[in-house]
């Protein structure tokens, strides 16, 4: 059985030091094509990672009932169904936010990270860390997209939170508000070359933090160590 | 030996294929009919932006009528009825723009006349062409009322192209674009006007079969 330990290290991974993003790099497609604005991508990433804890949990379910040698199209298959079936119900009954995202739920098939947790993690270890490993990995994602959505949106825009009561109801207005005045942004910003641009500036910011960090806890360990 | 291996994998492999598949068709199932549902009020949406509900009492959805384009396409036209009188059309012009086509919802009264247009799909660039939006900009607002004669078709044209519709700081080709499937969408109208208005009489019998269907 795992420990809390373990559980805490795989909150920590997914949120931070392994976070699918800004470390593994993994999944930068949808990162970069659908963060215009924090609302597309708090959107992508949520529905990525329902993906991410469904196919991290059935994976792990049947984990022993596929051979080796088909694992991948197993994989390929478990993760295409659950995008599916997302698609269909967020079309049924979630039917505004899919009119925001509609065209980017196929895409998390084409994604790298639901996919490499999967091999890692889920198709190894029982249910219970496996379905925490996807959640977390998935969260982490989702706040990545969101940061650097929100990064692209307030230097392009100059809004933040654009349109988000249409993605999660009319009791989230408050979240939508103009940080800067209107006609003001930089155009580039939420077209592509903006999402290099904010995906390369929040890497430096993370590494940066990272060192320092890691600097700090050395200081700390020296004196001991003399 | 390994041939039979190669039969285990394989039937694995499809066990899977299998249950999943059935897990599709589940869902599937289970969401088929909202989808539908969905689908049917997004389209009575945008056909009401274009339809006033005062001109119309049938169903705007439902009584279609499918035309051949100019390119040979074929262009389903929406009849908004009153009283078994055709009291407006609308139906869909496109257009290419900065990137890829503009979709415009036209709705168009028996004169001829603008009565609303919106745009319904573009992947214009967001905060230069995307002021075409309703929501972004009043500037699809001022077709409205205006058909081909009002302003005449050599004026039916962006103010860079010798025209009267405004441009906007930034962009041309996306006015320019919108511009021209109006103008086409008016154009379509005058020409396929003589089956709208015929569709009048057949209309009558089919909305008493609707009226009759209606309360089952």
């Amino acid at each position: 059985m795992a420990t809390i330990d373990e559980y805490r290290t795989i909150v920590r991974e997914g949120l931070w030091t392994n976070n699918g993003v800004l470390s593994m790099m993994l999944g930068l497609c949808p990162a970069m094509a659908m963060t215009n604005s924090a609302t597309n991508g708090l959107g992508m990433g949520l529905a990525t990672a329902f993906v991410m804890t469904g196919s991290a949990m059935l994976v792990s379910i049947f984990r022993n009932h596929f051979s080796q040698e088909v694992r991948i199209p197993v994989f390929v298959l478990i993760i295409a169904t659950m995008v599916t079936v997302v698609d269909m119900c967020m079309n049924a009954w979630l039917h505004e936010m899919y009119k925001v995202l509609g065209l980017f739920i196929p895409l998390i098939v084409v994604n790298c990270l639901p996919f490499a947790r999967i091999e890692m993690v889920a198709s190894k270890k029982p249910i219970l860390p496996s379905l925490a490993d996807g959640f977390f990995m998935g969260v982490g994602f989702a706040l990545a997209l969101t940061v650097i959505g929100a990064v692209r949106e307030i230097s392009g825009s100059g809004t933040l939170f654009a349109d988000a009561s249409l993605l999660l109801g009319p009791a989230f207005k408050f979240l939508e508000m103009r940080i800067l005045p209107e006609e003001s942004g930089i155009l580039m910003m939420i077209l592509p070359p903006g999402a290099f641009l904010a995906t390369g500036l929040l890497l430096v910011v993370k590494r940066m933090i990272d060192e320092r960090s890691a600097k700090s806890a050395q200081a700390a360990t020296a004196p001991s160590a003399a | 030996m390994s041939s039979q291996r190669t039969l285990v994998h394989g039937l694995i492999l499809g066990a899977f294929c299998l249950g999943f598949g059935m897990l599709l068709v589940l869902t599937n199932s289970f969401t088929e009919n909202d989808i539908a549902q969905r689908a049917l009020e997004d389209r009575q949406n945008s056909l009401a932006q274009v339809i006033p509900a005062s001109i119309h009492d049938n169903n705007l959805a439902t009584d279609t009528l499918s035309l051949k384009g100019d390119q040979g396409n074929e262009v389903v036209a929406y009849l908004a009825t009153k009283e078994g009188k055709v009291t407006g059309v609308a139906f869909e012009t496109a257009s290419p723009g900065y990137s890829g086509a503009i979709k415009v919802m036209l709705g168009v009264d028996p004169d001829g006349k603008v009565l609303g247009a919106r745009v319904l799909a573009h992947k214009e660039t967001p905060g230069l062409g995307d002021k075409i939006e309703v929501k972004k900009g009043d500037w699809i607002l001022r077709f409205t009322g205006l058909s081909i004669g009002n302003p005449p078709l050599e004026k039916w044209k962006v103010k860079k192209d010798g025209g009267q519709f405004d441009q906007f700081a930034g962009a041309t080709i996306t006015p320019r674009a919108v511009v021209k499937a109006i103008r086409e969408g008016l154009q379509f109208f005058d020409a396929n006007k003589a089956k709208f208005m015929e569709f009048k009489s057949s209309k009558t019998e089919t909305a008493g079969a609707n009226t009759a269907v209606a309360p089952k």
